[in-house]
């Protein structure tokens, strides 16, 4: 049975901070086939297009047949624990503050064994669950769950450290005056946030929903306006040592392509809303949630962008957005790359089109905030790192994979 | 397709083993691994009143080397050898240099090798050598705790206790005699003796690997020289004769955890060759990395019949002086493990056993001696197993 998680106490301001410091971060190339599956929350194994032999660790031909072609393949996650182990001495800063961990193998019903993390509710001799999830350096690695869900499941301390679950953490939501930001807010209530600090741009306007929001306990309304310098950095000096997750959900979506657009007026707009949004958040939110990496059970460990699924290719009826949303995705790796050392971690979320007033026109299947606000708690309870929702992005993710070159000419 | 045949195993007649050389191991060391080579290779020559320029064959075991590998020890050393070998495998490093430098002797491709396994310990390096030993360990297995092989072995450990009804007590009574046996070895770092109850008592490190099932990471040095007789005879060397040896890489795959080593697949060939009944040998010095792997080593040399191991460690002696003589020097557990070196001080030990030369205790009437390698555990398993059966002169 997992203990269930303590209201963490208020934070001692004399306290020094603990400093982040990661579990070993150093793959292979062909290690990251599992980087990619565990990204989208896939369970798989390598495995060889010729003879069909599954194996791990990855390797570079198959050890049945020598053949190189190997791909990732979809394979039972299920297994049984055959030996377990508590490590209580690690040479490694990571493990060693956390110490005693506990690891074991599982021997797959797939064939291979694989030495995984072990949830605390599994023993030795169990049936097990093996999941592919990224640790605080960013890689995958598995971890054996209990077959079933068990009480608190969540709340293990080897499985929160590969989850980014907002049970207790404090959320800063960028915009909550767009139908996605009052429906991540309301998520997030619900899935037991300490806090939800609701950023509000220009306050003296009426915002639809503002009062049902203001409504709700844990919430905090505070003045937010992405396009301004300084309003980001004031509202960082108040609440950005108190910010475990941040969500970006300020947008500005305008349909039309370049042609469409008279001046670069609107173009503007959307890269002060988008990227350069995006820019000015991190840059005062950035570097104190990267020395937070390690701040006890609401740590900082996550950043959220909520994406066009056109950041990866553009649909020229809204490409001029779809620009600026390539912009974001451009900006988001770079941000991957630098909250790394903190252990935070960048969750993309891809949607197609919403069912709001900027995409009227546009016909079905449209994406619902709620789906969104549902999208993104479920990844960071689950640990993902890309997030496609609704069936456009899914459709649209298919495509790339297989021909990048035939879904432009199709969208353009 | 008809399958390839096999020619029987040639014999390694009129090739020796000589020069047993240690430099003495210290447990952290601010010199290179060229430092303890070179000093293991002068070692070598004064051992034998032979000049650098007598080593035409050279073969180097090392983890600690880099960027060098052999080659670049020849120009350093300034030695000039028409043979030269790079056996960077741990604990099988003794026993595959042995063999292979026997054939190239018997074949005249040398005429004395200087068979050298020699790592350094920086107060760092034994973290940097885990973190990056292999592809596997470092993709698939240190990302898990970083608890080293200690956790890796606790894993292979939990399973074979399971498995053959092998208790702490019977793993221990192996680490006791051992550290029974060191008290006597000059060279030994662990020179307290140590009781069941000590072994029992310490303090856990990943369940059920205690403190002294564990080696102490190390520096130091081990070598010997592989001539024929005849050269031996005329320099006046005591030496010792190679009567068999196997090895076997990647054994028993299909097994979920490992509780044989590739010694099951080739051991009755290694008897046959040396002509010599399964497990009637004088003494045997196993790879201690742990004493557990000791246990399944007794099991797949044939010291006792499969699946009786528990019970034949509790009918038997293991100090010098005991029923069957084990890691007689005090083995890694009680002298060290040097890296690669903890792969020929086995081998090494058992030169000075069968030619009368022990720097410890030594076994009576010591004519055959069984000393075998196990290493580079790259992910969950000891990968690399030999074995080599030595008889005196």
């Amino acid at each position: 049975m997992t203990t269930p998680l303590t209201p963490p106490k208020r934070k001692n301001p004399l306290q020094r901070t603990r400093l982040p410091v990661l579990p070993s971060g150093i793959r292979s190339r062909t290690a990251h086939l599992l980087t990619q599956a565990a990204a989208e929350g896939h369970f798989g194994l390598p495995a060889c297009s010729a003879c069909g032999a599954v194996h791990y660790p990855p390797r570079d031909a198959c050890p049945k047949c020598l053949s190189p072609r190997l791909v990732m393949k979809d394979v039972s996650p299920l297994g049984r624990v055959a030996a377990e182990t508590i490590i209580r001495t690690s040479t490694d800063a990571y493990f060693r503050e956390r110490m005693p961990w506990r690891i074991g193998t599982v021997a797959l019903d797939a064939g291979p064994a694989v030495i995984a993390h072990l949830h605390g509710d599994v023993r030795e001799g169990d049936r097990v669950r093996l999941a592919l999830k990224l640790d605080k350096s960013g890689q995958a690695v598995a971890i054996a769950l209990p077959e079933k869900e068990t009480p608190n499941m969540g709340d293990d301390p080897q499985l929160r450290e590969l989850t980014l679950d907002p049970k207790f953490r404090r959320v800063l939501v960028t915009d909550a005056r767009t139908p996605v930001g009052r429906a991540v807010i309301e998520a997030l209530v619900k899935a037991g946030a300490a806090i939800v600090f609701a950023g509000l741009p220009e306050t003296w306007k009426p915002a639809a929903g503002r009062d049902a929001i203001a409504a709700l306990d844990r919430v905090e309304i505070h003045p937010l306006d992405v396009t301004d310098t300084d309003s980001v950095q004031e509202l960082a000096a108040e609440i950005g040592g108190k910010v475990d997750i941040l969500i970006n959900t300020a947008e500005h979506i305008r349909p039309g392509g370049l042609l469409d657009r008279r001046g670069v007026q609107m173009a503007r707009e959307e890269l002060e809303a988008g990227y350069l949004g995006l820019l000015r958040l991190a840059q005062a939110f950035g570097p104190t949630m990267r020395f937070r990496g390690a701040d006890g059970t609401n740590n900082a460990c996550a950043w959220v962008n909520v994406l066009s699924v056109y950041a990866l290719t553009n649909w020229p009826a809204y490409g001029a957005h779809s620009a600026s949303q390539a912009a974001m995705l451009s900006a988001a790796q770079s941000l991957r790359a630098e909250l790394r050392p903190g252990g935070v971690r960048v969750v993309n979320v891809f949607s197609g089109p919403l069912e709001t007033e900027w995409y009227q026109p546009v016909p079905p299947p449209k994406v619902a905030p709620s789906q969104i606000a549902n999208a993104i708690v479920d990844a960071l309870r689950r640990g993902l790192e890309d997030v496609y929702v609704g069936d456009i992005a899914e459709d649209v993710r298919a495509r790339l994979a297989t021909n990048p070159k035939a879904i432009e000419r199709e969208l353009g | 397709m008809a399958a390839f045949s096999t020619s029987p195993r040639a014999g390694y007649d009129g090739v020796v083993v000589a020069a047993p050389v240690t430099v003495p191991y210290r447990r952290y060391s601010i010199n290179s691994a060229h430092w303890w080579i070179g000093r293991a290779l002068r070692g070598l020559c004064d051992a034998a009143r032979l000049s650098p320029a007598d080593l035409d064959g050279f073969s180097v075991s090392s983890f600690t080397l880099a960027p060098d590998t052999a080659i670049g020890l020849t120009q350093h050393f300034g030695l000039s050898p028409r043979w030269l070998d790079f056996i960077p495998m741990g604990g099988a490093s003794g026993v595959l240099a042995l063999r292979k430098a026997a054939r190239a002797v018997q074949a005249g491709d040398a005429t004395v090798v200087a068979c050298v396994a020699g790592d350094t310990n920086h107060v760092d390096s034994f973290r940097r050598t885990l973190s990056t030993f292999s592809r596997f360990a470092q993709d698939a297995v240190y990302p898990y705790g970083s608890g080293g092989p200690n956790a890796n072995f606790a894993l292979i450990m939990a399973n074979y206790m399971q498995l053959t009804g092998a208790t702490r007590e019977d793993i221990g009574k192996l680490a006791v005699a051992q550290r029974a046996n060191a008290l006597h070895f000059p060279h030994a770092l662990m020179k307290k003796p140590l009781s069941l109850a000590d072994y029992l008592n310490a303090r856990p490190i990943s369940d059920p690997i205690h403190l002294f099932d564990c080696v102490m990471p190390c520096a130091g040095a081990e070598a010997f020289l592989v001539m024929r007789e005849a050269d031996a005879r005329a320099h006046g060397l005591p030496f010792a004769r190679i009567l068999g040896s196997i090895e076997r890489h990647n054994a028993f795959a299909e097994d979920v955890i490992q509780y044989r080593g590739g010694w099951a697949v080739d051991i009755d060939a290694l008897y046959a060759q040396a002509g010599i009944a399964k497990g009637k040998v004088d003494f045997v010095e196993t790879y201690d990395d742990y004493p557990v792997i000791s246990m399944m080593q007794l099991e797949d040399l044939g010291l006792c019949a499969r699946g009786t191991v528990a019970e034949f460690v509790r009918g038997n002696s293991f100090t010098v002086d005991g029923s069957c003589p084990h890691n007689t020097s005090g083995g890694q557990l009680s002298v060290g493990q040097a890296g690669c070196a903890g792969g020929y001080l086995g081998l090494v030990e058992a030169i000075r056993q069968l030619t009368g030369q022990a720097l410890g205790a030594q076994v009576k009437e010591a004519r055959v001696g069984l000393v075998s390698g196990f290493g580079m555990i790259t992910y969950d398993r000891g990968l690399a197993s030999c074995a080599a059966l030595l008889g005196s002169a």
